[in-house]
């Protein structure tokens, strides 16, 4: 599809935060990446093909991002570990009412504090953004995980 | 072959870490347990509604397929191992599906939805020459089926013709929880899983360890999801092997709370507070009131629920250092809308990511990690006293990890002289 330019930068752009907020743990940066009308969720691809709903993760308004994060930080207990995401380009889907609608591969490594690295999930997002200004805010994100058997547990975002 | 532990105590207090972490245990476990006198949970008859529905599953290390037969081969629920007769090969390689048959892909060798052999290409050879020895027996060479218990539409199978009754295996407590999670029907909101580095047995352990729920998992204390001064307690079959954590909703007040965990590091109680807490929301929807309740059968499974979620896990070994927990979430199917959303919000709570379960992963992990050098060490289970093994009317104690224990000695034929039972 036909895309402005300014649209496929800011996309673009959004991407690139998106993953490096998180492996900076820079979680509560990352959250402003969405309205606060939002919606997070992570879904696993055996569900998302037999049509069920079931959710790993699931936040229908900002709120609920931020408590995510704050249990991270100072209530949940979890292994100890620096992410790395790397993500492919962004495919666009369609806009509706000034609402662009990408999706794009993500591979997110995990590696612990004696430096030993693993893969630890694959996927894909799918992204509904819209411009404020001249960057991108997310209205909705679906982290569609092709790995579903999760290594050992999951919480720090992907 | 058989194995040997030298219990230091006969009320299971003390478990030494070699059980954890030894090959030879390990595959004693498979046999003498999971295809031994055990019932174990397949998977719910609400994911096989229609004929030629199956699912595939592990029992043990065994991969089994959990079927519903087609009109023509008699409508009825089967569970047989998945192992081609021929050369061993998987006959069913998807996780779920519909057939009207199973078809192995190496030579093309078939199965009735019931599990039974019925055809082999070339069984006659090709002009006169080739094919089967005319006496060779398909019936006879079927993969092993499984027996079935269907207990309000929860399955469970065994692979041994000695095992008792399902309604004797689970006892009247047993029975009376099935019954209360499955009393309408249910709809399947869909699965989790999580692959943990530790032995199964430390899962198994963890769902009988009451004591830790409300220390590891803070999200419980924090929130005011499930506290040790809520009224609830540790029930137990009489052979002490099932066990179940219950608790009572708003049973306690949040200065009893606040004086009782006074002092313990880490507990955030009052300090925190959630900025959306429609995820906490609960109105008591059993007869009982619980808010909280997690039957555990040995060997392999647990009925949860915690507030609005309700699942089953199936506890899968993979190896001596590894273990699969794979969840089914369900709702009921007359839940309103709101209800069927409230659910899923739920599911927030439980499974890898939960806020009140995802600790168990890196708990479990971290066990496997620091117990390997040390085979002859052992760990310390009397939280809730020592010697005879009995109920209690509160939650501050690790006894059923001993009933556990006990039973397992039992199956494995290493019971400690005069072990408790």
């Amino acid at each position: 599809m036909r895309v402005p330019d300014t649209i496929r930068h800011a996309a673009s752009d959004l991407m690139a935060e998106y993953g490096l907020l998180i492996d900076e743990d820079r979680l509560e940066d990352w959250a402003e990446l969405f309205e606060e009308a939002c919606d997070y969720k992570v879904v696993i691809r055996e569900n998302v093909e037999q049509g069920l709903p079931n959710i790993l993760i699931w936040c229908d308004n900002k709120d609920m991002l931020r408590d995510r994060i704050a249990s991270y930080r100072d209530v949940n207990e979890y292994n100890l570990h620096w992410d790395r995401h790397v993500i492919g380009p962004p495919r666009f889907c369609g806009e509706a009412a000034g609402v662009w609608t990408i999706e794009a591969s993500y591979s997110l490594f995990q590696t612990d504090l004696e430096g030993a690295s693993r893969l630890f999930s694959v996927g894909r997002y799918r992204i509904e953004f819209a411009l404020a200004g001249e960057s991108a805010r997310i209205k909705t994100a679906t982290v569609i995980a092709d790995t579903g058997l999760i290594p050992t547990l999951l919480a720090s975002p992907i | 072959m058989s194995i040997e532990v030298k219990w230091e105590r006969d009320d299971y207090s003390r478990v030494p870490y070699r059980l954890y972490h030894d090959p030879e245990v390990y595959a004693e476990e498979m046999a003498r347990i999971f295809r031994g006198p055990t019932w174990s949970y397949l998977c719910l008859e609400a994911e096989i509604p229609n004929p030629g529905d199956f699912r595939t599953v592990w029992i043990g290390d065994t991969s089994v397929v959990v079927s519903r037969a087609t009109e023509a081969a008699g409508g009825a629920i089967h569970a047989f191992v998945n192992r081609c007769a021929h050369r061993g090969a998987q006959i069913v390689r998807k996780t779920h599906g519909n057939a009207p048959e199973h078809v192995c892909i190496y030579h093309r060798w078939c199965y009735r939805t019931d599990g039974e052999l019925i055809g082999i290409p070339f069984r006659r050879g090709l002009k006169g020459e080739g094919g089967m020895p005319k006496d060779f027996d398909m019936a006879a060479a079927s993969p092993q089926r499984l027996k079935v218990a269907n207990v309000n539409g929860m399955l469970f199978g065994t692979f041994s013709d000695k095992t008792e009754s399902i309604e004797d295996y689970l006892g009247e407590f047993g029975m009376g929880m099935v019954r209360r999670f499955f009393h309408k029907p249910i709809k399947i909101l869909g699965y989790s899983r999580q692959l943990i580095r530790g032995n199964w047995k430390l899962y198994a352990e963890n769902l009988r360890d009451t004591y830790h729920a409300s220390l590891l998992h803070e999200f419980f204390v924090t929130y005011g999801v499930d506290r040790a001064t809520q009224k609830g307690g540790v029930k137990m079959d009489a052979r002490h092997r099932h066990n179940m954590n219950h608790a009572y909703t708003a049973t306690d007040t949040q200065e009893e709370a606040k004086a009782a965990y006074a002092g313990t590091a880490g507990v955030k109680l009052d300090r925190m507070r959630l900025r959306d807490t429609k995820l906490l929301e609960h109105s008591a929807e059993f007869a009982d009131r619980m808010n909280l309740a997690g039957p555990t059968f040995f060997p392999n499974c647990i009925i949860i629920q915690i507030n609005h979620s309700m699942g089953t896990r199936q506890i899968r070994p993979k190896g001596v250092d590894g273990v699969e927990i794979f969840q089914t979430l369900f709702g009921f199917a007359d839940d309103t809308p709101e209800m069927a959303r409230h659910r899923l919000i739920s599911a927030n709570l439980v499974g890898p990511a939960g806020f009140v379960s995802m600790e168990d992963g890196e708990a479990i992990e971290i066990i496997q990690k620091s117990t390997l050098n040390d085979p002859d060490a052992a760990n310390i289970i009397e939280m809730g006293g020592r010697g005879p093994i009995t109920d209690l009317e509160h939650r501050v104690t690790e006894t059923p990890v001993r009933g556990f224990w006990s039973y397992w000695a039992e199956l494995m034929g290493v019971e400690a002289p005069g072990g408790v039972r």
